[in-house]
């Protein structure tokens, strides 16, 4: 059968004075009816750039400047506005990456659905609004005569995915461009909107056009595989052939730096003091007030967690278990609502902040996004030795031992006079974890430290948090929502969800035999279990 | 070690900024205009002016360019040339909208630092004491909820006409929006990972506001400061113009017109050359705020 | 949707509860003694003493605070120094000119601003974006009584085709009455149009940035189709959210507008008020203004349920 798209030799062109003069450069691959091809790269590899220039909704400084494009045959680059509007939405359609602010907040979901069938369509009102109602079915949202009437923010993100997916296929597109679909969905979502788009295209037969920058939603869902860099396809090939074999020495360091979902063999620490100790924390948030229903939401409950010296425990859990609460909580950033929590012993759950002081020195933080956690204000010296000479340091003092902590995370030492924006984000969150160091802690937060990071840095970063926790026998507590994270860097896992904690224990034990039901669908979610597991050199 | 690197550091800052905004007219040309504003209040004796208080019963409301006489200090009489006219009460409008360029700077200015001085004080408190957040902010929406010009008018029929009270009357409603704004910033700040970052460190709350929470108040209050500036202008010019601002014996553009309303159909010059003169003052101070905020705020920048 | 209404309306309590305060200490703790300035420039101390107890001036403060919100909770705002006469009918008597200005204006402003913002947002960057926003920069420059005596000079004097000064009642026919307002409305409607219409600008920009536009046209819809079904229905709470508190501009406006075109409204009832230290009147005048404004801000505010699913009531 003939391939729904082709894009051949396509190059589009960036605005003068960016980093590199082409978005894309020379890029081609195709897309067969009922065929799902993944389109894989790290943040600006080009990736989403080559799939709205199918859809023709590039901004309007980036030019597609040669190369072709065909959509069931028929060219598209050089085709005016009006020919595209026809195809959008009826031959090709897309879905966004959050499904929150794609669709529009004011109108309800019946009529963001409707509307492509408004404007493709000689349809009667009736007409249209059985489509709909079967569309909705057809993507298994319960209930669809509710759902027509829902706005957006009434629905759950995968819900909200789901009418997307509903209105992207009203009219069977022959086409599908679905640009990084799951990746602000939960894990346990993410597997149910994958599922749901390989059952749609098998159905219908759609190709699909996905881009993602996750290996494991690769080895999930892709029939082929297109691996970009920089704007320029490196390799692309059949999924099972690129994810076992990969040729490119770039392919493989992608793949070889996912981590593997089987965790690593790590010695017991079972005769280590225990250095951070919670019992029954519990935080909770209320709010309304006068004529207003109370609301009280638990986002912490009876957590009780115990790290000892040189262990590394991990929270996972989806958004809302309330893992980051916990962290916060442990960082005193937040006031907990009852329960204790100790650093060797020493109570500090209800210290009011200024007994806390002499506290803080021994928790440090590292934060999730770098570019939010340095402030571009100051030098990395001058956030450095914050820390120190808050508790006692002299200038110089600090300023040695900063030097000293940029050898130890890899960065040289004139870092210090340079501003955070001269940095990387991979950098910048070295420069937060060598921070952290400064005050000597005993325990150390890190929440949701790697989340941020392209794969590649990702590994180094762990690395570099492996390496810390052993040379200073820190208490690492290792917030993530990251099963494979997890499972290379902890030594005991807490599972929660809503607030609770369901289980816990050592994290071999519990991805070879979890008990508790969450957790076990938990890890059925994991994309592409396989993946990571070394058998690539 | 650190020292002399930080300081070379902020010294190619400052070039660059100074650099770059020399080459934006939207900068370049209403300071200029402002300059030149602010040299003419200053010499104001020397621009060929007379006494802006002067009566003359003989040379009432003569057209721009009248050649008449003038008193001089030492009582004699000498030939002047009238540039802009007189007023009904023969006094010479050019010298007076020279004078008058003093009260208008003066005021944007004096207004522009108290509202933002208050301002500063009450929102940062407002935004990092929980507690007084409530308390501030009811305070505050009270005082928005009277018009602002409503409010200096009353506020300066409190007390004598003069200028202490027209910049305390025109103060007072600005600060709520100050306050308003400098919360803002300090409540998005806050949230800011660095600033927890800063929090676990153990930065004493005085010092982290010091450090990390009042230099992202800086910009929003420099732009917000000139708008409070152009507004002010504009606002002296309406009490002055309605009789409760300046009393006329101050020469200001507001009072120049007070006094040539009467006569308006006859001598339109008495509204028209200090109209003049606001209008491109304030739109200079407009100008240069928006051009300010298009620099300044990096989330307008990054949209456009 | 009624209890929402009913939380915002108890909502304002303590706001013009604090205007009430406010306006009651300004008089109170002032350096002006009532009781002085009605017994006039030639009364001797007992004289003055006898009103003062008349008036009940000489009640400790809280207690005169209290007598005089349950006044004002009855209707009764005093009696005027000035005109000696209830403030209460004082007003009455003015109000209708100035509600005809701020209608006539408000309309004439949305009417002119709103698309003015739209397509200045629509063709960013554009002859026709500059002349928008550099129209706004100087409707926010040029005081409001230099726009009024350029106005009467081009239309009422050099081109005589529009009455210069005075105001005509609706009652005394609506081709005058149109006539007389037509200038006052149009020097007041230019600032708020500077208002309106930049605010539309932004917020239709920033509404077209968001990533359901995007989806919108991965429909297939036309750009003007974008703009109506999606566009604008986004950009409406900012812009009704400024026309509300730009209220305060045109009150403040109305004040000088009516000073200029002599009409006989509460803006000139303001400034006679001020210039006589009328103070029962000024304070009255604060609180029906503070209060009008207040208002119309709820109203807006209960508006927004209407606009935006999102906002609960």
């Amino acid at each position: 059968m003939a391939d729904v798209l082709t894009v051949d030799r396509l190059t589009v062109s960036l605005p003068p004075g960016s980093d590199r003069p082409y978005a894309v450069e020379d890029v081609s691959y195709s897309v067969a009816p009922g065929e799902i091809v993944c389109v894989v790269g790290e943040s600006g590899s080009g990736k989403s750039v080559s799939a709205f220039t199918v859809m023709g909704l590039l901004p309007r400084e980036v030019k597609a400047v040669g190369g072709s494009i065909r959509l069931e045959g028929e060219e598209l680059l050089g085709a005016p506005e009006t020919r595209y509007r026809e195809l959008r939405g009826s031959r090709m359609a897309m879905i966004f990456q959050e499904p929150m602010t794609a669709l529009n907040p004011v109108k309800t979901i019946g009529e963001q659905i409707e509307e492509t069938l408004k404007v493709h369509t000689q349809m009667n009102q009736s007409e249209r609004r059985a489509r709909v109602l079967e569309t909705i079915g057809q993507v298994n949202l319960p209930d669809p005569d509710q759902i027509v009437r829902a706005y957006p923010h009434q629905l759950s993100g995968g819900q909200r995915q789901r009418a997307m997916i509903a209105g992207a296929l009203a009219l069977d597109p022959a086409l599908l461009i679905a640009d990084e679909p799951t990746t602000a969905l939960d894990v346990t979502t993410q597997a149910q909107i994958l599922k749901l788009i390989a059952e749609l295209r098998e159905r219908k037969g759609t190709g699909v056009l996905f881009i993602t920058h996750d290996f494991g939603v690769v080895a999930e869902i892709a029939h082929r595989v297109v691996v970009m860099q920089k704007g320029k396809v490196v390799e692309q090939g059949l999924a099972n052939d690129v994810l076992t074999r990969p040729q490119h020495p770039y392919t493989q360091m992608l793949i070889g730096a996912v981590p593997s979902l089987e965790p690593a063999q790590r010695a017991s620490l079972d005769g280590a003091p225990i250095v951070l100790h919670t019992k029954n924390l519990r935080k909770v948030y209320s709010s309304g007030g006068l004529f207003q229903k109370k609301r009280v939401v638990e986002a912490a409950k009876d957590v009780s967690i115990d790290i000892r010296r040189g262990e590394t425990v991990g929270i996972v859990g989806e958004s809302g278990s309330g893992k980051s609460t916990v962290a916060r909580c442990v960082a005193r950033l937040i006031d907990p609502t009852s329960g204790e929590i100790a650093i060797d012993g020493a109570d500090y759950a209800k210290l009011p902040e200024r007994k806390l002081r002499d506290h803080r020195r021994r928790m440090q933080i590292v934060f999730q996004d770098p570019y939010r956690s340095l402030n571009p204000r100051r030098t990395v010296a001058d956030s450095m030795i914050e820390a120190s000479v808050n508790f006692g340091a002299s200038a110089e003092q600090a300023m040695k031992r900063a030097g000293e902590l940029l050898d130890l995370v890899h960065l040289p030492r004139q870092s210090l006079d340079r501003y955070p924006h001269q940095f990387s984000g991979g950098q910048r969150q070295r420069i937060c974890i060598a921070r952290a160091l400064m005050p000597q802690p005993e325990v150390l937060i890190a929440d949701e430290a790697v989340s941020a990071l392209d794969v590649s840095v990702q590994a180094q970063v762990l690395r570099l948090f492996d390496e810390i926790r052993e040379k200073f026998s820190l208490a690492l507590l290792f917030i993530t929502h990251d099963l494979r994270v997890a499972a290379q860097i902890c030594d005991r896992i807490v599972v929660m969800q809503k607030g609770a904690v369901v289980e816990q224990g050592v994290t071999r034990e519990i991805f070879a035999n979890p008990q508790h039901a969450y957790t076990k669908a938990l890890f059925a979610a994991a994309p592409g279990k396989h993946i990571g597991n070394k058998v690539v050199t | 070690m650190r020292e002399p690197a930080q300081t070379q550091t902020f010294r190619s800052l400052a070039r660059l900024r100074v650099h770059s905004v020399l080459k934006e007219p939207a900068i370049v040309i209403p300071s200029a205009v402002l300059l030149v504003l602010v040299l003419i209040a200053i010499a104001a004796p020397w621009l060929g002016t007379i006494d802006p208080t002067l009566l003359d019963p003989t040379q009432r409301n003569k057209l721009p360019g009248f050649v008449g006489t003038t008193l001089l200090a030492d009582g004699s009489k000498a030939p002047f040339t009238f540039h802009f006219g007189t007023d009904s009460l023969g006094r010479d409008i050019y010298s007076r909208v020279i004078y008058g360029t003093r009260i208008s700077l003066i005021v944007g200015a004096l207004v522009a630092s108290v509202s933002t001085a208050f301002g500063l004080m009450i929102g940062m408190v407002a935004g990092y004491v929980r507690w007084s957040d409530g308390l501030i902010m009811r305070l505050m929406d009270g005082l928005m909820a009277i018009p602002p010009i409503l409010l200096a008018i009353a506020l300066v029929s409190l007390s004598r006409a003069g200028l202490a009270a027209v910049v305390i009357a025109i103060s007072i409603p600005e600060i709520p929006r100050v306050v308003r704004l400098v919360r803002s910033v300090v409540l998005s700040i806050r949230e800011e990972s660095y600033v927890e970052a800063a929090i676990t460190a153990g930065t004493p709350t005085p010092l982290l506001l010091v450090r990390h929470i009042l230099p992202n108040c800086v910009a929003p209050l420099i732009v917000q400061a000139t708008f409070v500036c152009a507004s002010a202008i504009l606002v002296e010019s309406i009490l002055s113009f309605l009789g409760v601002g300046i009393p006329p014996e101050t020469p200001s553009w507001g009072n120049i017109m007070a006094a040539g309303r009467q006569y308006f159909r006859l001598f339109p010059h008495n509204i028209l050359y200090p109209g003049i003169c606001i209008a491109v003052t304030v739109l200079c101070v407009n100008i240069l705020g928006d051009a300010m905020r298009d620099r300044l705020d990096p989330k307008l920048r990054k949209r456009v | 949707m009624f209890g929402y209404v009913l939380r915002r309306l108890v909502s304002t309590i303590p706001v013009m509860l604090i205007v009430a305060v406010f306006v009651f200490l300004m008089l109170r703790v002032g350096p002006h003694d009532p009781a002085a300035i009605i017994a006039g420039d030639n009364a001797n101390a007992d004289q003055i003493a006898q009103i003062r107890q008349q008036l009940g001036l000489d009640k400790p403060l809280l207690t005169q605070l209290f007598v005089w919100l349950s006044a004002i909770l009855h209707g009764d705002f005093g009696e005027s120094f000035f005109f000696k006469k209830k403030v209460v009918s004082l007003i009455a008597d003015r109000i209708e000119p100035t509600l005809a200005l701020a209608i006539c204006t408000s309309i004439l402003a949305v009417v002119i601003a709103v698309p003015l913002g739209v397509v200045a947002a629509m063709r960013r960057g554009s002859m026709v974006d500059r002349l928008v926003m550099g129209f706004s920069v100087l409707g926010f420059s040029v005081p409001v009584f230099v726009i009024g005596y350029v106005l009467i000079y081009i239309f009422a004097i050099k081109f005589p085709i529009l009455p210069v000064q005075g105001y005509s009642r609706i009652a005394d026919g609506f081709e005058p009455f149109i006539r007389s307002i037509i200038l006052p409305s149009l020097t007041l409607a230019v600032v708020y149009v500077a208002l309106i219409a930049r605010m539309t600008r932004t917020s239709v920009l920033e509404v077209l940035g968001e990533d359901y536009i995007r989806t919108a046209y991965a429909r297939g819809l036309t750009p003007l189709q974008v703009l109506v079904r999606h566009a604008l229905p986004n950009a409406a709470v900012p812009i009704v959210t400024v026309i509300g508190l730009g209220v305060a501009l045109l009150i403040g406006g109305v004040v000088v507008t009516e000073s200029v075109f002599a009409i006989p409204g509460i803006g000139r009832l303001t400034v006679d008020a001020v210039l006589a230290r009328d103070f029962p009147t000024i304070q009255a005048i604060i609180l029906l203004f503070s209060f009008i404004y207040v208002m119309i801000n709820l109203i807006i505010d209960v508006s927004y349920t209407l606009l935006d699913p999102r906002i609960r009531y």
